[in-house]
């Protein structure tokens, strides 16, 4: 990313592999209030498939990556920071307010997106909430546990 | 053809490709999956920034992962609009009996109507579920360090403990949610 022609080649790149993903997520139903709901009731297999078998292919091709010491295409050494436990007051606190959204919304932040473009105007609102639910929490961090 | 690009896909379909950007996007450029990093991108990019939490070169930092979130927008334009689905989700029927109950009526599409439509705007259970709904989505996020997709698929991917207890959570906020705030929204 060295000059400015390559930069908006890395960025299409990005916005290439972000279509496929919007893509994926809208027709795997993902993006569902109905699905989410059908989730947090334990009424249907659908979301819980899509994470294992997400997972599925995720833990084993990040083990494979870390064993080969594959390199990025970039040639850098690929590193994959390991997350802080702490008091892990974190995790749950802000977990527990992330799933009361998730529920809400019926979205999590990838969806709020692609339900931007699948035409749902209204999920603006939430999106700018959320936005706003960030700024708060940078404003705040300080002053929280984790 | 154009039929079957209009069909919903399987999760034994979606599931594994959305496993598959893990990978992917560590081997194009060393990045790691994650979409909630986007809204603190937005946070730098355009509101005042007096924390050093939200003073930091998001060009360089975000840049990928923004073009990453436009490419969500367009993916969802894509698949979500111009090949809708045109039936209701299949969701279970048991699922569709709860929410009846609830007072949600249309089931058409992909989001209900009943809260989505426009007019949800002029609602105050509008501005519960998206407005408040949406702030907890990115308070949360900001404070776990993740969503679904940094910890959900990406950290639970890498073993990461602190994301199985995120995960946890989640569910956690989640069911309790469904089950306590939802039916006094109707």
């Amino acid at each position: 990313m060295t000059s400015s022609p390559n930069r908006l080649g890395a960025l299409l790149v990005y916005l290439g592999v972000g279509t496929l993903f919007g893509i994926l997520i809208t027709k795997g139903e993902v993006i569902s209030w109905f699905r989410i709901q059908e989730m947090f009731r334990f009424q249907g297999f659908h979301m819980y498939g899509i994470f294992a078998t997400a997972l599925a292919v995720a833990v084993p091709s990040i083990l494979l990556i870390k064993k080969g010491k594959i390199r990025a295409l970039n040639g850098e050494r690929i590193v994959i920071p390991p997350k802080v436990m702490g008091r892990g007051i974190r995790y749950v606190a802000g977990g527990l307010l992330f799933g009361v959204g998730w529920a809400l919304t019926g979205a999590c932040p990838g969806p709020l997106f692609a339900l931007l473009g699948a035409g749902i105007p209204a999920i603006g609102l939430a999106i700018v909430s959320a936005v706003l639910g960030t700024w708060s929490y940078g404003m705040l961090r300080s002053r929280l546990p984790h | 053809m154009i039929e079957f690009l209009h069909r919903p896909w399987p999760w034994w379909v979606a599931g594994p490709l959305i496993g598959l950007f893990v990978p992917l996007l560590l081997i194009i450029g060393n990045r790691l999956f994650g979409v909630s990093a986007n809204l603190r991108h937005l946070c730098a990019a355009t509101l005042p920034s007096p924390t050093e939490y939200l003073r930091y070169d998001w060009k360089a930092r975000g840049g990928w992962n923004l073009a990453f979130a436009a490419g969500i927008v367009l993916g969802g334009f894509l698949a979500g609009f111009v090949f809708a689905n045109p039936d209701p989700i299949a969701i279970a029927t048991s699922t569709q009996a709860d929410l009846s109950a609830l007072g949600i009526v249309d089931f058409e599409g992909l989001v209900p109507a009943d809260l989505f439509a426009a007019d949800a705007l002029f609602s105050l259970r509008g501005w519960i579920v998206l407005g408040l709904g949406g702030f907890l989505v990115g308070f949360g996020a900001a404070w776990a360090g993740g969503c679904t997709s940094g910890h959900g698929i990406a950290g639970l991917g890498d073993l990461q403990l602190p994301s199985l207890l995120a995960i946890g959570s989640f569910f956690v906020g989640g069911i309790a949610a469904t089950h306590l705030l939802l039916p006094l929204l109707f």
